[in-house]
């Protein structure tokens, strides 16, 4: 690993004050480690963001929950699930348990890996993300692999999830690595449905459209019976080709419309 | 380098560090505890565990600097006051819970952390809890035995 200085402000202010010259926010380093041990990141200044009070939690707010940006992954899962028992189950199912006491939904939804799982529910809800400067939603946040609407030293602060009437998210693992080979989420509101899809698309997290419609119709795993995805832009790799992918995506769907009930 | 202070199985200790230290070096080459074992150093195989402030992690994927002034345990802290095992690395032992033995600390931590939160877990929640933990050698069923074992409840038949 290259070589740099730690730094861990005690609140937002002088976080946000250490990243305006170039440095690089850490998280949980669950995802920035590995990438680092590896020589892939060479950030000469890291400034860890677990230690501020005001970045942690998980709380009710007007318009449904909200999360604080480095709330690890297990307290969301136990936290969260009396409010939005289809997030909280989503939080349960990243990496092991290790991982979740560690990783946070500001790093997950910060690196917007293609195959991470916290981007389908942030995208599948219609979740806000929160920085230190603005709200962004979440159709305007993920703009491709790896790249989000963050601006650089910008932190998420916090996310805030409206609370469906029904939710679920369903994970075809990559047993390996514990990412989604295919995941998707679902929700259903009152007026209307949102479907995200991780893990597949080379293009990273997207919301389907065609299936939106059929599941706002009928909120039923049948109504998806004969929709179909283009394989064009689906990731391929040793572990799923890009039909697999592509199979996978409507498989997984209807998986998760049975398990929202 | 700088010095990194911690509470490492009920005592204070500081080591010198860099920031890219891990809390595994830290550990193993700063504190002389080399119980805590290296195996894959992605944060896949899970030999590494230790707790900190309570909580499992994976002590290759943290840097010792991050958690500075936390409350760590390792598996030298796992052993009761006297040096006789404690009951989970007892039942590794009466049960065969290992053959080589490298996953073990790994596998004892992650061990307790599920039984400080679930006292009576089922033979599936334990398989579910280690899947961060790879043993190569046991096929993992006396592993799940001793677990069952050390939560005082019946161990699952072959």
């Amino acid at each position: 690993m290259h070589s740099f200085e730690l730094v861990k402000p005690k609140t937002l202010a002088d976080a946000v004050a250490a990243l305006a010259d170039g440095a690089q926010a850490l998280s949980g380093g669950q995802t920035l480690l590995p990438t680092m041990k590896q020589r892939l990141a060479d950030p000469g200044t890291l400034v860890s963001l677990t230690g501020i009070p005001e970045l942690q939690g998980v709380c009710q707010g007007d318009a449904g929950i909200i999360i604080g940006g480095a709330t690890p992954h297990a307290v969301v899962a136990r936290e969260a699930a009396k409010y939005y028992p289809g997030l909280a189950a989503l939080a349960g199912q990243i990496g092991d348990p290790a991982v979740r006491n560690r990783g946070t939904i500001g790093g997950s939804i910060a690196n917007n890996d293609p195959s991470a799982c916290y981007p389908a529910a942030v995208l599948g809800s219609g979740a806000t993300i929160v920085t230190n400067t603005r709200e962004i939603a979440a159709d305007d946040y993920f703009l491709g692999m790896f790249e989000t609407a963050l601006e650089e030293g910008e932190i998420v602060t916090a996310v805030k999830f409206p609370v469906p009437q029904k939710a679920a998210y369903a994970k075809f693992v990559q047993p390996a690595s514990r990412f989604a080979l295919v995941g998707a989420f679902v929700a259903q509101f009152a007026d209307g449905v949102r479907v995200a899809i991780t893990g597949a698309s080379n293009n990273g997290v997207f919301r389907w459209p065609e299936a939106e419609a059929a599941l706002s119709a009928s909120f039923t795993p049948e109504a998806l019976k004969g929709l179909t995805l283009p394989a064009d832009d689906m990731i391929a790799d040793l572990h799923g080709s890009a039909e697999y992918r592509a199979h996978l995506c409507g498989v997984m769907t209807k998986r998760a419309v049975m398990a929202a009930g | 380098m700088t010095k990194t202070s911690m509470t490492v199985n009920g005592k204070a200790v500081s080591a010198e560090t860099e920031g890219r230290t891990l809390l595994s070096a830290y550990l193993r080459e700063g504190l002389g505890l080399t119980g805590t074992h290296i195996g894959c150093d992605t944060s896949q195989c899970g030999a590494c565990v230790v707790h900190v402030d309570g909580k499992a992690v994976k002590s290759c994927s943290v840097f010792a600097q991050d958690v500075e002034g936390a409350d760590v345990t390792t598996i030298e802290g796992m052993a009761n006051a006297d040096g006789s095992l404690g009951t989970i690395q007892q039942a590794f032992q009466d049960h065969h819970g290992l053959q080589c033995g490298f996953c073990t600390p790994g596998m004892v931590m992650s061990s307790a952390a599920l039984l400080a939160e679930n006292p009576t877990p089922t033979e599936a929640e334990v398989r579910h809890y280690l899947e961060g933990n790879i043993c190569r050698c046991t096929g993992y069923h006396n592993i799940v035995k001793a677990v069952m074992a050390a939560s005082g409840q019946a161990v699952p038949a072959e």
